[in-house]
């Protein structure tokens, strides 16, 4: 008798930590978005001049657990080139090896390390990320806010004929362009130092 | 020929002058597009579609107030045409 409520008490903590796993388990979605609706915004701010541009060639992938947020990783991709301003000229200037250099540094990545003071209401996280930032081919550790909005099973929405869910990630920070090498000579009246930067990103995890 | 060329830098100004003007009057440099935001309906997402558009800018005035002062230049410089 004793032996047969060990075996069941065994059997019922197997079951439930099974269960839970499968439940919380951690989905990777990927963010290449053949619509180009994910983008990057740019943005300096100088006395003489204000400079705004955006950027849609995004991919990566973030391993997410609705169970645990605090346990997000992952990495987004921004094509350099597909960064753009509305004035051609400016827009060949900051291609080239001056400015991003896009022949040799085809690729701005930023790989995630760690969240801090994560905070879930429903189905949005907010949290700092830690991370490294690589640009033109330095690489910086940064922190920025971040927001992870998980919208279970909603992919069907977005593209007919699949199921899964979608993960939105927005973040709005600032970084030195001086700090990676972004043309430090360039005056800062007229280039500001601050860039700011926001991130709208959606990604897909297909069931 | 000093007619023509005073002539000409005037419709030439005058022609920048109103097309900036009636495009917005931008202050900023020439743009050859312009972001247009959508909004994705799922995930709320703001989208930007560049959509070509000419708007000119501070340096297509320049453009055109250094052409204008270049041909009234030369209208002074022209020689005066023989009148028999």
């Amino acid at each position: 008798m004793k032996l047969n409520n060990i075996i069941n008490a065994i059997a019922v903590v197997g079951i439930s930590t099974l269960t839970a796993s499968a439940l919380a388990a951690p989905q990777t979605f990927d963010f290449k978005d053949p619509k180009s609706v994910n983008n990057a915004v740019f943005k300096l701010d100088a006395p003489l001049e204000a400079i705004q541009g955006s950027a849609n060639g995004i991919s990566g992938t973030v391993t997410f657990d609705p169970e645990k947020p605090a346990e997000t990783k992952g990495k987004i991709v921004v094509a350099t080139e597909s960064l753009t301003v509305p004035n051609p000229m400016m827009k060949g200037h900051l291609h080239g090896d001056q400015w991003l250099d896009v022949a040799k540094n085809p690729e701005i990545v930023f790989e995630s390390k760690e969240l801090k003071n994560v905070k879930t209401s429903g189905d949005a996280t907010t949290a700092d990320i830690t991370g490294t930032l690589t640009i033109k081919g330095v690489s910086k550790e940064i922190t920025a806010p971040v927001k992870l909005t998980f919208l279970k099973d909603k992919l069907g929405q977005r593209v007919p004929n699949l199921k899964g869910d979608l993960l939105v990630i927005r973040s709005t920070f600032t970084v030195k362009r001086s700090d990676f090498g972004i043309n430090p000579g360039a005056p800062k009246d007229k280039v500001a130092d601050d860039i700011e930067i926001t991130l709208s990103i959606a990604g897909a995890s297909a069931k | 020929m000093k007619k023509t060329l005073r002539i000409l830098a005037i419709a030439i100004l005058v022609t920048a002058g109103v097309t900036w003007g009636i495009t917005g009057a931008n202050k900023g440099w020439t743009r050859t597009s312009t972001a247009v935001k959508t909004v994705d309906a799922v995930t709320g997402i703001e989208g930007i579609e560049y959509r070509k558009q000419f708007v000119p800018g501070l340096d297509f005035l320049g453009v055109a107030i250094i052409g204008s002062a270049v041909l009234i230049g030369a209208s002074f410089l022209s020689k005066k045409q023989p009148t028999n």
